[in-house]
Formats: structure tokens, sequence, C-alpha cells
């Protein structure tokens, strides 16, 4: 279940597919290691089947060399951090569960914000409003938040609904921007070159560098999107400054 | 302390030692490329490790000090100099107000960090200084260096000072705009920028599902940078590595020096700037102490790769580290006896 990523982390693996049983031990995990930490960890990050744990060896070996004085014998601080991870897993509670958020997305749908909204429509052979109600009316869960800042991996796309990348990717998608990814949905936290299909855009700000939690959403969270039209989405805008 | 930006360079940026804590939130730690050049022109002014300094790639800027300074350059040679007189680089030198410092051609390695006692002061974003060019956070504006650009220092230590005012005794008395002193860090302490690396790589996590004739070309042959290659990440372009058979794999956690395979073959290294989660196939990551050596590697380097493990590779960084903080000590011995004159 344990193994190095280089000298500074730890890979905690919990299986090997993407599902809401698997997910849920990612979270807890990450809850319950967070809730317990050791000199010398820095961080962890939950991803769709894992959680990485990253330490700082200096001081990781600090606490090995005590160990040593006190007659333990010697071990690589790899082993040590392995050893207060499992420590640690070995009291994980059953009980423990995150009590997960759901944030509901704004999204004005179509248009210039979704240019790519009738393509998806007619590749599954339905009107742009029903790939827009399909899409509203899922609940998504948020596997993790990666790639770029605050940009959510999100769980849950119809398949009723599902299209191809873009055979060539655009050179610049907005912020904000909603897509379709084969059978992924996410949004674009920061203006970058992208290959989904842009089917709407969201004024709220998915990375907010100023707030102690950068990212809007996180991992564990559920998603469900609200189609707004194009003047809440302006006062909306104006709202978030 | 102020410094203003004659000329930018190619691509100079503010950085300290990165941005930590916030990778859950997809935000890379960042900060500069060669820890151990920053690491050291923040020692010789005797500033805390995590000051922010100046990462200079490939062609350096041009930089007028509007007072007396103390700085350090470290790192790759871009033939700094001050009224045309060369700047010795891996110790500390002291400018007279009015000073220009100007870099030129790239002699070796590719990045040349420049500290100023004090540390380069900007507000902090995320807890680090460090500029973050994709998303436009950190340093000045999150952005490179342009032209008219301020910089400002914090007030340098007592040591500093101490070291600084003897120095622009001699600069006085030899009518030269800047001095520095006989000593400087050992050269056996510098990491080694060859021109054709050899770097340690532990094995990655999916190693295994490589055909051995991969491996056996991956351990063997020379990969060469590729021009693409950035802050985020450096592409090679050699022999295609190839898995046994093809997987598909869940994306997750990669770091600075994690070495992904797509589907081409040709391998990519992630730099101090990469994504945080990653799907591709990792073949292997590079030990700690070698990602200096390959931060300074140019586009167009070849580069060889040889197996250590895990324990090695710690072991070589703990030894690193203790040289650091023997020479650390040593440089606090001597801006006392500096100071004491």
């Amino acid at each position: 279940m344990l193994s190095p990523l280089g000298e500074a982390g730890v890979m905690i693996r919990l299986g090997d597919a993407i599902s809401d049983e698997v997910h849920r031990r990612v979270i807890s995990i990450c809850t319950w290691l967070e809730e317990r930490p050791f000199p010398g960890m820095v961080e962890l990050v939950p991803s769709y089947a894992s959680v990485a744990l990253f330490y700082d060896p200096m001081v990781i070996a600090v606490s090995t060399r005590s160990a040593a004085e006190k007659g333990e014998s010697g071990i690589s601080p790899y082993q040590h951090v392995c050893r207060m991870i499992l420590a640690r897993l070995e009291m994980l509670e059953d009980s423990v569960h995150n009590q997960s958020r759901t944030v509901v997305i704004p999204v004005c749908y179509g248009g210039p914000f979704g240019p790519d909204l009738e393509y998806v429509a007619r590749e599954n052979g339905l009107t742009p409003v029903e790939v827009v109600a399909i899409h509203t009316s899922g609940d998504y869960l948020v596997h993790m938040i990666g790639f770029a800042p605050g940009f959510p991996y999100l769980g849950g796309l119809s398949e009723r609904i599902a299209t191809p990348r873009r055979a060539t990717p655009r050179l610049k998608v907005e912020a904000g921007t909603v897509g379709i990814g084969g059978e992924q949905t996410g949004i674009y936290p920061v203006a970058t070159p992208g290959g989904w299909q842009c089917i709407g855009r969201t004024p709220l700000k998915l990375f907010r560098p100023e707030h102690d939690q950068p990212s809007l959403l996180q991992a564990g969270d559920r998603v469900r999107f609200e189609a707004i039209t194009e003047q809440d989405y302006m006062e909306w805008k104006e709202g978030e400054g | 302390m102020r410094m203003e930006v004659i000329r930018p360079g190619l691509l100079s940026t503010v950085q300290d030692e990165g941005r930590y804590g916030y990778r859950r939130h997809g935000v890379h730690p960042g900060g500069v490329m060669d820890t151990f050049a920053a690491r050291a022109a923040n020692m010789l002014v005797n500033n805390s490790r995590n000051a922010a300094v100046l990462e200079m790639t490939m062609t350096g800027p041009e930089l007028r000090f509007h007072e007396n300074s103390l700085i350090a350059v470290c790192g790759a040679d871009l033939s700094a100099t001050v009224d045309d007189h060369p700047v010795p680089l891996w110790r500390p030198v002291g400018l007279l107000a009015g000073s220009v410092l100007k870099f030129g051609r790239c002699r070796s390695g590719l990045r040349a960090y420049l500290s100023i006692a004090g540390g380069i002061v900007v507000n902090e974003v995320m807890g680090s200084r460090s500029t973050d060019l994709k998303t436009g956070i950190g340093g000045l504006e999150g952005r490179a260096l342009r032209t008219g650009d301020i910089l400002s220092a914090g007030e340098a230590s007592c040591e500093a000072q101490a070291m600084l005012h003897p120095l622009l005794e001699q600069v006085k008395l030899e009518k030269t705009r800047m001095k520095a002193p006989i000593w400087h860090l050992s050269s056996r302490e510098w990491p080694l920028y060859q021109l054709e690396p050899v770097i340690r790589v532990m094995p990655g996590a999916d190693i295994s599902k490589f055909t051995k004739g991969s491996l056996e070309r991956w351990y063997s042959e020379r990969y060469v940078i590729a021009p693409q290659s950035d802050r985020m990440g450096y592409r090679l372009e050699g022999s295609r590595l190839e898995l046994e058979r093809p997987m598909s794999r869940l994306s997750e956690a990669v770091t600075y020096g994690t070495v992904q395979v797509p589907a081409d073959g040709q391998p990519i290294i992630l730099m101090a700037d990469h994504q945080t989660i990653g799907g591709y196939p990792v073949i292997a990551q590079v030990a700690s102490v070698d990602l200096p050596v390959l931060a300074q590697a140019r586009p167009g380097t070849r580069v060889a790769f040889q197996p250590i493990t895990r324990e090695e590779a710690q072991r070589l960084f703990f030894e690193q580290e203790r040289g650091l903080q023997l020479s650390a000590a040593f440089i606090r011995r001597r801006l006392a006896e500096t100071g004491e004159r």
C-alpha cells in the first residue's frame, strides 16, 4: 500500500479504479492524517485512488537520530515516515467520514460563453436545451484538485452528453469555462489553452490566491450546476469583483 | 536598498524556496530551480535560506543599484561585470551606490542567482514570494522583470552590514566600484554543472511496466533536452521507451524530478513549476542532489541517467546538506572576523 515518491514523499495507494467507495477512503485517510500531523509532515495530496504525503527529510532525520540514540535500530527517513503513517492508519476509525459539502456552480450555457454547446448536442442527437438539462441534473463528485490551480476533476457526467475532445485545442479558454472532455466535465479556473468542448461559463472564481482556501472546490465536495442567464452572469461577475 | 531594472534579460524572476502546503489546491511549490545555488547566494550575504533572490535565465539583466549593497551571484556564469570588471561568483561582493551590474554571455550553466543582503521584498502570496508565471501570482505581479521595475531589498543583517563597510573602504582606496573578499564558497562544494551530466535516478512507480529493452536504453543511452523545455518540464529526445502492454493508469500526485513517459515514448522530467497531478506512466524519479545540476542544463544538453537506490539518494542528500551547513558556519565565522577588523 505504501511506496516511495522520491526522497520526500510517500504514496498511499488505496485502489486502482475510480469509485465512490475508494474516494471515500481517500478523503477519510486524508482528513485523518491531516488532523494527526507528525513533525516533518509537509502536505497531503489526494487523488482518485491515492494520497501522497510529502515530508521534510531533514526534520525526519532528526527524529530518527534521536530514536537511534535511545538504542533503537537505525532506520531510514522513508521507513520512519511509513511507520508514522501506519501507526496512524491503524487507529483510523470507520466512523470517520467527511461532511461533504454541495457547491452550486451557476453557469451561463451556450452563446459566446459556450461555443461548443451546439456541437455537443448534435454529436449526441440532442437539442442544446436537453444538454443543459442533463448537465444541470447531475450530481458530481470532486475527486481531486490538480493539473492547474483550482482545477476540479469531476466524476458523474451522464454518458448521454459525453463528447470527445476537440481535434485542435483552443489556444485560449477563458477562466470559468465549463467543458466536457470525453466522459469528464470540469471547469477551467484560469485562462489556458484547452481541448475540451466549451459549453458555458461560470462567474464564480475557482482559484482565489488571496483566500486561506485558494481553491473554491475541494476533493470530496459535491457539485451541482445551475443554469443562469447572461444578465445574471454579468451581475454576478460584478459582485465577484 | 533599491535596484532598478535597466534591461530585464531573457527571463528574470523573483523566487524563494517555494510555495508549500497548497498542492491539494492544484498549486505547485515552484520556487528556485537550482536550490543549491540560490541557497549558497543567500548564505554568502547572511540572508535566511528562504529569502527571495533573482533567478536569471540564459541572458542576464542590467541592474542599477541605488544604494551601497552587499550581493552574491551563484550558479550559471553569465559573465557578470561592474564597470567592465568581472564580478566573481560564489562569494559576497560589496557594490558602491550607483553601480550597474551587467550580465552578458552565458559561459556555463543556464540560471544565475543574485542575492542581496536583506533579501528582495515583494508581497507574499500563499506564504511565498516566488513568481508563478502560469497563474500570474507572486514576485512582481506574477510576471518576469521589465525595464523600469524597481526592486527593493529588506534591511541587511548586522553581520552583512559589518562585512560591507570594510569592503567599501577598500573600494574607495582602489577607486573601483566593487570589492569582494578573497575567500569564497569552496568549489568542492558546488554541484558539477557538466556539459554532459550524469543524472542519478531512483526507480519510478511504473518502472516494472516498461519493456526490458526500454529500461536498457533508458540507462545506457543519452537523452537530449529539447528546446521546448522550461520551468515546468524538460522534454527529452532519444530512444523511444515502451510499455510491455498498454496500461491505463489513474492520475496521481507527481513532484519535482518525476520522469513521465507519454505515449510517444519520449520522457518528460517535471521541474519546479510542474503540474501537481499526472497520469502518464512514471519510469523514474531524479535524486534531489542532482536536480540543481539538471536545472543548469540547457536545451541541447546530452544527459545520461544512472540508477541508484532511494537509500543512496537520501544519503547523498544528507551529505550535501552537511556540506552546506559546514559552509554556512564557515561563512558566518568569516563575516564575524571581517566585522571585527
